[in-house]
C-alpha cells in the first residue's frame, strides 16, 4: 500500500490528480450519505409524534421532540420481555458455540481418531444445507422430541454452527503443536491441553466465533418462528415483526416501530464498533456468507 | 499437513480415540439431532399424507409416493400456481440482485482501497453497516422509507417524479415500462408451473423491487469485504507495468484487475445466488407475500404452505425442490473454487512472467 502512496506523489500531473481526488470524494461522499442516510432517518424517526412522521419523512430534527414511542415500548409492551429472551438465548448460543467449536475443531485438528474423516464430512455436509429449507423439519423433531416451544427448543438446535468447527479447525491446524507436546511430556490430560494450553492461544479464532454466533442469533428470526408459539417465549426478532405486520397496533405508528427496530439494533451495533478492527482485517471469517 | 505427517510417524497417543469422540460428541449429537434427523422426517413427510395433527411417524399416516411433488409441478391446481408464482418472483430476484449486488460491491471495493484515501475507515463503516443489522430491523425501516409518503417518495418528487405506492403495487416492472398494455395471445395462451409466459416476462412486482433494493443495501458491504480482501493479496507490479506501457485507468481496469480478480468475483457470484433462493425473514416481516402474492419466494411459501394451510407434505416437497436448487448452485460453487486455485496458480505464473 506504501509503496502505492509513495509512487502518487512522485507523479508529475498533480493537477489532474487534484481534479481526480475531488471526483473521488464527491462519488465516495454521496454514496455514503446513501448508506447512512436511512439509519438516521430512522433515529431521528424515533423521535417524532406520529403525525409528523407521516408528514415529514425525510427530516433530520424532529420539530416536536418526544420520548412516546419509546415510553410506550419499555413501559406498555412485551418489548423489555422480548429483549430479555433474545439476550438468554443469544449468551447461550454464542457460550455453548465457543465451547463446543472449539472443542470439536481441535480434536479434528490435533487427536488421531479413527472416524475422524467420517465426522469432518458429516460437518463439511451440513454446512451446505441452507437454513431455510430446515423450517418445517426442525419443527416436527421439536415437535417429536417434546421440546417445542421451550427454551431447550430455541436454545439447543442452534448450540452448534457446522461453519464455527471448521474455522477453529483450520485455526488449531495453523499453530505449531511443540507447545502442547512439552505440557504433555509435563503430564497433563487431553483436556487440560486444550483447556489450559491450546484455547488460550486461540483467542483470534475464538473472537471470529463470538462475533459470528452473537450476530447470528441475535438476528435470528426463522428458526423462532417455527420453534415456539407463547407470547412469553417471543424474541426480539419475531416481536418486532409481528408490530411491522401491524399486529398491535392500529395506524402506521412509524415511531414505535422505528424505535424497535432502532433498540433491536445496538448491540449488534456496539459489537460491530468494538470488534471492528477484528472484522474488517479477517474478513473471510467474518463474513456470513 | 506436515504435522499430521509426523505424528503418523510417531504413532497415535495413547487415549486419542476416546477424547476425539468425547470431544466432537456434542457437535456430533446435536448435528445429527438437530440437521440429519429433520431432513429425513421432512423427506418421509413429502411423500406422506400427513395432515399436521400427532407425530408423522404414527401409524395414521399414509405413504403418497410423488403425489406432493407432481401436486406442486404439474396439474394445474392452486399448488402447482402458487409454486409456479414463487419460482418466477424469485428468479426475478436473483436475476436483478446478483449483478447489481456484485456490480455495486465490487465499486465499492475499488474506491475505498484507493491508497491515497482519507477516512477510508469511515468510509468502509458505512458501507458496511447495513450487513450486520437484523433483517428484521432492516425490513421494518424499508417498509418505513418506501410507504406512500416515505422518504424515497418525497425524495423522488423533489426532481418532480410521483413515485409508486411500493409495497402495494402488485404490477410488474417490464409491464409497466410497457405501459401496462394487454399481452399477445401466444403469450397469454400457454403458460408453465400455472403461470402465463406473459406473466413470467412481467418483471418483478414494484412490491419486489424494494426488496430487490433492500437486498443490494444489505450485502453490498459483505462482499465488498470479500473484494477488499482480493484486492489487497494481488501485487501492484501488473498494474504498474500496465502504467508504464500507457494503458489508461479504463484499459488497466478491464484487462488486469478484472482478470486477477476472477476468482473473487466467482465466490461473489455464487454466493449470492445461492443467497437469493433463501428470502424469507423479509418477506415474513414485511409484505407476507402480498400485493397479489408478488412477493411469495418458495422458501416463504413452504412456511406458508405447512404453518398456515396444514399441507405438509406440499411444504415439505417445496423446500426440498428448494434445497434441489440451492444444493446445484452449492456444487457449481465447489466447482469454481477448485477451479480457482488452479486459475490462482496460472496468475502467478503470468505474474512471474510480467516481472521477467
Amino acid at each position: 500500500m506504501t509503496t502505492t502512496a509513495v509512487r502518487r506523489r512522485q507523479k508529475p500531473a498533480v493537477r489532474k490528480g487534484a481534479v481526480g481526488q475531488a471526483v473521488l470524494y464527491a462519488v465516495l461522499v454521496s454514496l455514503a450519505v446513501v448508506y447512512v442516510f436511512p439509519f438516521l432517518v430512522q433515529v431521528a424517526t424515533s423521535f417524532k409524534p406520529d403525525a409528523e412522521a407521516a408528514a415529514n419523512a425525510v427530516s433530520l430534527w424532529p420539530q416536536t421532540w418526544t420520548f412516546a414511542a419509546y415510553d410506550r415500548l419499555l413501559t406498555r409492551s412485551d418489548f423489555p420481555l422480548w429483549f430479555a429472551n433474545s439476550a438468554i438465548v443469544t449468551v447461550a448460543v454464542t457460550v455453548g458455540r465457543v465451547f463446543f467449536a472449539s472443542l470439536a475443531g481441535y480434536a479434528l485438528a490435533r487427536l488421531k481418531f479413527r472416524g475422524r474423516g467420517l465426522v469432518f464430512a458429516l460437518i463439511v455436509a451440513v454446512m451446505a444445507v441452507p437454513s431455510v429449507v430446515l423450517l418445517i423439519p426442525k419443527f416436527l423433531v421439536l415437535n417429536q422430541l417434546g421440546i417445542y416451544d421451550s427454551y431447550a427448543g430455541m436454545i439447543l438446535p442452534l448450540l452448534v454452527d457446522a461453519a464455527g468447527v471448521f474455522i477453529m479447525k483450520g485455526f488449531f491446524e495453523s499453530i505449531p503443536d511443540s507447545v502442547e507436546e512439552q505440557a504433555r511430556i509435563d503430564g497433563a490430560g487431553t483436556f487440560r491441553v486444550f483447556w489450559s494450553v491450546v484455547l488460550p492461544m486461540a483467542r483470534p479464532a475464538l473472537v471470529t466465533i463470538v462475533i459470528l454466533s452473537f450476530q447470528g442469533s441475535w438476528n435470528e428470526l426463522s428458526h423462532f418462528i417455527v420453534a415456539t408459539q407463547s407470547p412469553e417465549l417471543t424474541t426480539l426478532t419475531k416481536g418486532v415483526a409481528s408490530l411491522a405486520s401491524g399486529q398491535l397496533s392500529q395506524g402506521t405508528q412509524y415511531p414505535v416501530k422505528l424505535a424497535a427496530a432502532a433498540i433491536m439494533t445496538i448491540p449488534v451495533a456496539v459489537l460491530f464498533f468494538v470488534f471492528q478492527k477484528h472484522i474488517m482485517n479477517t474478513s473471510e471469517g467474518a463474513v456470513k456468507g | 499437513m506436515s504435522l499430521t505427517v509426523n505424528r503418523a510417524g510417531l504413532g497415535a497417543r495413547r487415549g486419542d480415540g476416546p477424547a476425539g469422540w468425547l470431544f466432537t460428541l456434542p457437535v456430533i449429537v446435536v448435528l445429527g439431532l438437530f440437521m440429519l434427523v429433520p431432513v429425513l422426517m421432512a423427506l418421509w413427510v413429502s411423500f406422506s399424507d400427513w395432515t399436521g395433527r400427532g407425530s408423522p411417524l404414527a401409524p395414521g399416516t399414509g405413504f403418497v409416493g410423488f403425489e406432493n411433488y407432481a401436486a406442486i409441478t404439474s396439474g394445474g391446481g392452486l399448488a402447482e400456481r402458487n409454486f409456479g408464482i414463487a419460482m418466477r418472483n424469485n428468479a426475478w430476484y436473483a436475476l436483478l440482485v446478483v449483478p447489481l449486488q456484485t456490480g455495486l460491491s465490487l465499486g465499492l471495493a475499488l474506491l475505498v482501497n484507493r491508497a491515497v484515501l482519507r477516512g477510508r475507515g469511515f468510509f468502509r463503516t458505512a458501507f458496511y453497516f447495513p450487513s450486520v443489522t437484523s433483517s428484521v430491523a432492516i425490513t421494518v425501516l424499508w417498509l418505513f422509507l418506501f410507504s406512500t409518503s416515505g422518504a424515497v417518495n418525497q425524495v423522488l418528487s423533489w426532481i418532480g417524479v410521483n413515485g409508486p405506492n411500493w409495497f402495494n403495487e402488485p404490477a410488474g416492472i417490464v409491464h409497466v415500462a410497457l405501459g401496462n398494455p394487454e399481452g399477445p395471445a401466444f403469450l397469454t395462451g400457454s403458460d408453465f408451473l400455472g403461470v402465463s409466459w406473459w406473466d413470467w416476462l412481467s418483471g418483478p412486482s414494484v412490491a419486489m423491487s424494494a426488496l430487490i433494493l433492500m437486498a443490494v443495501f444489505t450485502t453490498s458491504g459483505t462482499f465488498m469485504l470479500l473484494f477488499l480482501a482480493a484486492l489487497q493479496n494481488i501485487g501492484p507490479e501488473l498494474d504498474e507495468a500496465g502504467r508504464m506501457d500507457g494503458a489508461s485507468a479504463w484499459q488497466r481496469f478491464w484487462r488486469i484487475t478484472l482478470p486477477q480478480l476472477r476468482p473473487a468475483l466467482f465466490t461473489v457470484l455464487t454466493l449470492g445466488l445461492i443467497g437469493c433462493w433463501q428470502v424469507f425473514d423479509q418477506i415474513y416481516t414485511g409484505t407476507q407475500g402480498g400485493p397479489g402474492k408478488t412477493t411469495v419466494t418458495p422458501a416463504y411459501l413452504s412456511y406458508e404452505a405447512a404453518f398456515t394451510d396444514q399441507a405438509w407434505g406440499q411444504g415439505a416437497a417445496i423446500s426440498f425442490v428448494l434445497f434441489a436448487v440451492i444444493v446445484v448452485f452449492t456444487l457449481f460453487q465447489r466447482w469454481v473454487l477448485r477451479e480457482r486455485d488452479a486459475s490462482k496458480r496460472v496468475e502467478k505464473r503470468i505474474a512471474k512472467g510480467a516481472k521477467a
